[in-house]
């Protein structure tokens, strides 16, 4: 038998586009990062792609305490996308400290760390114990976790309530961290909530985070979810992503925006760019190929090549002149 | 249920170790199809993987994109490897929905983007120890190269073979030259008429370790058979994955570790293999309140 095995990627080009953007104020040389939850703490992604040429590994939100997360079943495929109800499962962020930062930081991958909490003082907690910790570019604030002292409110419904975490954030995090923090799309003016946590003192927004989405199994005529309402991502929810980074790239010109929602491709990263985002985050499409992220971007260099860019940075906005 | 002093008591004197970690890191490739044959009511494809088949260990499997490239099927179907060697991969793929179904319809020449060898093996016993393998359906196809290792390693191997009809049944002649094979059907369209578990009764008390892949009810009814024989037993259990390479965590069961405390447990990365009496089966599905960071969910003690 002939046994025919090809690299994934195929060969590798060079393109003459410089990719390098930045996080806030922090330089990184690729524009494509991981998503949270998506790659766990980047470990496991080790024998598929350069963990020190991708833009940074966002870490799975991290708690104060370790959680155990929901039970199971976690997930239902969908049409395009995903349902997911994991609970951020996680060591906490003592498990993180000893174990994970110190591994991609031996390594030379830069770390972009979720951090999450049901009350404001958890994120300021979390926020101070990650000061100056080596490799640790900066933190994206996940505020789609539940407000414990707002009748379980998520936190980035209600400007105030985001704005109120992410300026507690801000006045403790170490100054060389920038603090974007990641809004969710399920609320009825997103424009409102970037402006408020960038006033709060947001260096940049994450957006997407999931859709609240439901399967129901028709044989057990119940929900597939353990967590019954789970959260829908992948190239399903593309198209809302882009409106979402578009409408606040317009609002907020000056916001970096770090763009997410079923990117798979380098079409798909440059669509992002274009409306406004000067990176990009690949979640999703990661569990499809574990080689995606170093794929989309330099499917994004060929992209930006062939529409005559030189740089990331020109590019980005471009679809709104 | 847990928590109360007898189950303690057991969890103490748990007789098995974790599964290994495997020597090799996993690799993602695009093969070809090499060979494609109905047996029963499933499809076996061979790969052309040399890479895959040089690192595979028995228990370990494969995920498949399925679908194509620009599917809407997003997450890989992880696949048991049946046998690996001379560069080839084979597996037995059941169709049950729209993604296994894609794949058992693959062609001899048809390429696929495959991700493996995944997961942790079947630790073997001391040298010459007998053993019982115990598959269940298409399960069966996964303990191939655990019986040849044994065999290897101067085992006596009995393997017990099962399945709801004869036409699911597979791997009964591959397994017969390896092994003493006895096979049962809930239907009796084939060998004895019973369960695996029936079976396995009558002859547990003849080895010293137990394996076995199959659905999660018969992989339960072994563990606690073996358990109850005073024997180490270990299952690969197949639990929902959506990536298969530990990034998601998706996959998870509650597991009693090393240190006696249970965790959820990827079975992607930590198992498939996992030992018969780590796996709280009573608990799938639910959050007992011992689970390590269940009091982080608001889950208290009873
Ligand atoms: C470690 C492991 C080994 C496996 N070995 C085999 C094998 O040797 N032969 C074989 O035919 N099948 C095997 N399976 C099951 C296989 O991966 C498919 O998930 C199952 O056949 C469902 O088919 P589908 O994707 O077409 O169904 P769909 O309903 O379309 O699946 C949707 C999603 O749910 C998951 N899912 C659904 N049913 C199962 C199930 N029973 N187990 C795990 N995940 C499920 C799928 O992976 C997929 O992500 C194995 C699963 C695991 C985890
Ligand atoms: C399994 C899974 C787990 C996730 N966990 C987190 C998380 O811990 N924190 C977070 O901010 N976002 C989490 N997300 C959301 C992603 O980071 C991302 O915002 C979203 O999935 C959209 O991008 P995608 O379509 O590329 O996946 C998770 C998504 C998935 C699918
Ligand atoms: S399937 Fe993703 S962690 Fe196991």
């Amino acid at each position: 038998m002939t046994a025919t095995e090809t690299g994934v990627h195929g060969h590798k080009r060079r393109f003459e586009v410089d990719l390098r953007t930045a996080l806030g104020s922090v330089e990184v040389p690729s524009p494509v990062l991981t998503a949270s939850g998506c790659s766990a703490n980047g470990a496991e992604l080790e024998p598929f792609v350069d963990l020190t040429a991708i833009g940074a590994v966002v870490t799975k939100s991290v708690q104060l305490r370790p959680r155990s997360g929901r039970p199971t079943p976690r997930m239902a495929e969908t049409p395009s996308g995903m349902l997911n109800s994991i609970g951020l499962q996680g060591p906490g962020i003592d498990g993180l400290l000893s174990d994970d930062l110190p591994w991609l930081a031996e390594r030379g991958a830069r770390a972009f760390v979720s951090i999450a909490g049901t009350r404001v003082e958890d994120f300021a907690e979390l926020a101070q114990r990650l000061r100056g910790v080596p490799g640790v570019l900066g933190l994206e604030v996940n505020i789609s976790c539940p407000n414990v002292e707002s009748r379980g409110e998520v936190f980035a419904c209600d400007p105030v309530a985001a704005s109120d975490v992410v300026s507690a954030v801000r006045a403790v995090a170490d100054p060389a961290q920038p603090v974007y923090a990641k809004l969710s799309p399920d609320v009825t003016d997103i424009v409102s909530v970037a402006r408020a946590v960038t006033d709060a003192g947001a260096d940049g927004l994450s957006m997407i985070n999931t859709l609240l989405g439901l399967v129901i199994d028709p044989d057990t005529m119940r929900p597939v979810l353990g967590g019954v309402t789970g959260g829908l991502s992948g190239p399903a929810i593309r198209p809302v992503a882009l409106r979402c980074v578009w409408q606040v790239h317009q609002a907020l010109p000056e916001a970096p925006i770090l763009g997410m929602g079923g990117i798979r491709s380098g079409l798909d990263a440059l669509q992002f760019v274009l409306a406004g985002a000067s990176a990009v985050s690949v979640g999703t499409a990661v569990f499809n190929d574990p080689s995606a992220v170093a794929r989309v971007h330099d499917e994004l260099a060929a992209a930006l090549a062939q529409r005559g860019f030189a740089s990331l940075r020109e590019a980005v906005g471009y679809a709104h002149r | 249920m847990t928590g109360d002093p007898a189950v303690m008591a057991i969890t103490a004197a748990l007789l098995t170790r974790p599964a290994p970690r495997a020597a090799h890191p996993p690799v993602q490739r695009v093969v070809e199809v090499a060979g494609r044959r109905p047996v029963g009511a499933y499809v076996e494809l061979t790969l052309a993987a040399p890479e895959i088949a040089e690192r595979a260990e028995p228990g370990q499997f494969v995920a498949f994109a399925v679908g194509g490239e620009t599917s809407g099927l997003l997450l890989r179907r992880s696949i048991a490897i049946a046998t690996a060697g001379d560069g080839e991969v084979s597996v037995v793929v059941s169709a049950a929905g729209p993604g296994s179904t894609w794949l058992t319809e693959r062609q001899v020449g048809d390429t696929v983007d495959v991700v493996g060898p995944l997961g942790r093996r079947y630790p073997m016993p001391p040298r010459g120890t007998p053993a019982l393998v115990v598959g269940g359906g298409y399960g069966s196809a996964a303990l191939l190269g655990l019986t040849a290792a044994l065999r290897d390693a101067g085992s006596p191997v009995l393997a017990v073979v099962g399945a709801a009809t004869a036409d699911r049944l597979c791997s009964v002649d591959e397994l017969g030259a390896l092994a003493e094979v006895v096979v049962t059907t809930d239907d009796g369209s084939a060998g004895r008429q019973g369960w695996v578990t029936d079976a396995v009764a009558t002859v547990i008390g003849q080895v010293g370790v137990v394996y076995a892949c199959g659905p999660m009810g018969m992989l339960r009814a072994v563990a606690d058979a073996a358990t109850a024989a005073g024997l180490p037993s270990y299952v690969a259990v197949e639990e929902s994955m959506a990536c298969g390479i530990g990034v998601c965590m998706t996959c998870v069961l509650p597991i009693v570790g090393e240190d006696g405390r249970t965790r959820f447990s990827r079975s992607c990365t930590e198992g498939p293999v996992f030992g018969g009496d780590r796996v709280r089966f009573a608990d799938v599905g639910a959050l007992p309140w011992d689970v390590v960071g269940a009091d982080a969910m608001g889950v208290v003690a009873p």
